[in-house]
């Protein structure tokens, strides 16, 4: 019987196996990333880092939800250059890691990408829907011209893959994938939280302080799911499926969707950093039981008619 | 709303029970909660004013007739306004979160600098509960900042030293001075800590060379509190989920940032001052 394979390959990203951290979670230091590592993810993804350090929104940023996860963090970061050093650290510590970067403008965003691609990081991930901060970075992922021409713009000066990270608060997330693939892009993260708010009734105001926040976690993954799904049958790039992954089974529905990994946040709240390792280990056995030789192998099943 | 079942991460509006003034400016709030009425000493909650801020908070009280308390320092434009609050006006509350103290311990050093004493206070509690007698050193800058004194001393009558930085009252000098001396006097199996952070790796410092097991309660920027963002990162550690409290073995680890830096709200690293 030949070895089971656990291992992917991303758009040349070779990863031990198919999990990572989704940006924002952990992200935001060097020691925390490693431990994700360590807790068993194939590769760490760091906070989205801009061109200047940002303090983010005050407080409260997050509130839990039926299902799920309402945050409004704003983006907070040390900006791109002070990252260098960690992203350092991080590879001499043999952890992969992919950087999730930002910028207010497409010049903005090439800049960063120059910074961190130089930086040696493995992979890229643009992130161009995040919801919590639409209007000063007017949220270049909700438009497919602009998708492609900010993709196109970090594809000249990036010298690793590039994930650009879409936003399921579109009309039609296909099309703009379909505007990303356009611009270069090696893979698609699918998807980003989805725009929500929390009301409390004693107080009768919104709970975040950002009014509006990013829905994450259980009741996203339907949407995820779907997202990944339409994706999938739109664009010949590798997808990373994104949105409530919790455990295994979460994971392989992802896969069978036409994901070739997966990205874990909101789980990392009950679960802990160990979470990377449990699905890792389900998917192992799901592949085993089900005899299959590697994770590739059921990536887009559910697709087959 | 108010049922035992609900997860303690869920936000729920509390209305202040009572508001008492404590020594130093310092503030207690106290309301009925179910699940802070069942958390353990050294966990904190995030304490909600709309259109102010979210800020964590040390339980003060927990439980006591099903009231709990928190304590407040008016330091920044939050706790000024938290410290403003009246009876009858309502908080979010959120939690409680973190680990807490461990109690298992037979000689304790118990040693507060300033409002670190609001955690510390519930802790003592439950050791004298559990028959074990604490040495608490309560320290502040002066007399009037000693908080919690009377209910310090009715608990532990003479456990409780008192060491004021201008030696207004008790010992002459900072609680870590204090804590030293009598490190160096008496036999301690564990030192409870919470207060400036470099009274604390002072005192962590000392205990480590006299082979005595620490519990230091951290500070740290925190915005989730439930371990997602990493804003309150301290080595591998989050301080609003691994900790708050951190012990000797964690203290090692973190040996290059305690006392010495932190991260700011944009992430970077910045001096520890205080």
């Amino acid at each position: 019987m030949s070895q089971l394979s656990l291992a992917v390959d991303i758009a040349g990203l070779r990863l031990r196996n198919p999990t990572m951290n989704a940006a924002g979670v952990l992200g935001i230091s060097g020691p925390l990333l490693k431990r994700v590592y360590e807790g068993g993810a194939g590769a760490v993804v760091t906070k989205s880092l801009g061109p200047v350090p940002r303090e983010g929104h005050h407080n409260p940023t997050l509130v839990t939800v039926e299902g799920g996860v309402l945050n409004a963090m704003g983006l907070p970061n040390p900006g791109a250059d002070y990252f260098v050093d960690v992203i350092r650290w991080l590879k001499g510590e043999g952890v992969p890691v992919v950087a999730s970067f930002f910028g207010a403008t497409i010049e903005e965003f090439r800049d960063v990408a120059c910074t961190l691609s130089d930086a040696g990081v493995d992979a890229l991930e643009l992130n161009c829907s995040c919801p919590n901060v639409v209007e000063e970075m007017g949220m270049l992922g909700a438009d497919c011209l602009n998708t492609e021409a900010v993709t196109a713009a970090v594809k000249e000066v990036a010298k690793t893959p590039v994930f650009v990270k879409l936003s399921p608060n579109v009309t039609d997330i296909s099309e703009i994938a379909r505007g990303a693939e356009r611009g270069g892009a090696d893979a698609i993260t699918a998807c980003n939280t989805l725009i929500g708010m929390a009301v409390d009734v004693d107080m009768r105001r919104p709970i975040l302080a950002n009014t509006t926040g990013g829905l994450s976690g259980p009741a996203l993954k339907p949407v995820a799911l779907r997202c990944v799904w339409e994706i999938a049958k739109t664009v010949d790039i590798p997808i990373i499926g994104c949105g409530g992954v919790t455990n295994w089974r979460d994971a392989v529905e992802f896969l069978l969707c036409g994901a070739s990994a997966v990205e874990i946040g909101t789980a990392v709240m009950e679960r802990g950093v160990e979470v990377f390792g449990m699905v890792v280990e389900g998917i192992r056995s799901y592949l085993e039981v089900n005899g299959f030789k590697e994770v590739k192998d059921i990536v887009g099943l559910a697709h087959e008619t | 709303m108010s049922g035992s079942r609900m997860k303690p991460d869920t936000l729920r509006v509390r209305q202040l029970v009572d508001v008492t003034e404590e020594a130093g400016d310092m503030v207690s709030l106290y309301f009925r909660d179910v699940q802070c009425s069942q958390a353990l000493p050294g966990q904190y909650v995030m304490i909600w004013v709309p259109g102010v801020d979210e800020v964590p908070m040390s339980l003060s009280t927990i439980g006591r007739r099903k009231v709990s308390s928190v304590t407040v320092r008016p330091v920044g434009e939050a706790t000024r306004y938290i410290c403003d609050l009246k009876a009858g006006n309502m908080v979010g509350v959120r939690g409680p979160f973190g680990n807490g103290y461990t109690l298992e311990c037979d000689l304790p050093l118990v040693v507060a600098g300033g409002v670190g004493a609001a955690s510390l206070t519930p802790l003592a509690e439950s050791l004298v509960t559990r028959g074990v007698r604490p040495t608490f050193v309560l320290g502040a800058r002066n007399e009037e900042q000693l908080v919690f004194r009377e209910r310090l001393k009715n608990l532990l009558d003479e456990g409780l030293v008192l060491a004021t930085d201008d030696g207004s009252c008790g010992f002459k000098g900072f609680a870590s001075d204090c804590a030293l001396k009598l490190m160096d006097e008496r036999q301690f199996d564990v030192v409870y800590t919470c207060g400036p952070e470099l009274m604390m790796a002072l005192i962590f410092r000392s205990a480590e060379d006299r082979g005595i097991q620490v519990q230091a309660s951290l500070e740290r920027y925190i915005k989730c509190a439930v371990g997602l963002c990493g804003s309150c990162a301290i080595g591998p550690y989050r301080v609003c989920k691994d900790g708050p409290v951190l012990t000797t073995d964690q203290l090692k680890v973190v040996r290059d940032e305690f006392g010495l830096q932190r991260m700011d709200p944009s992430g970077q690293a910045i001096k520890v001052d205080h």
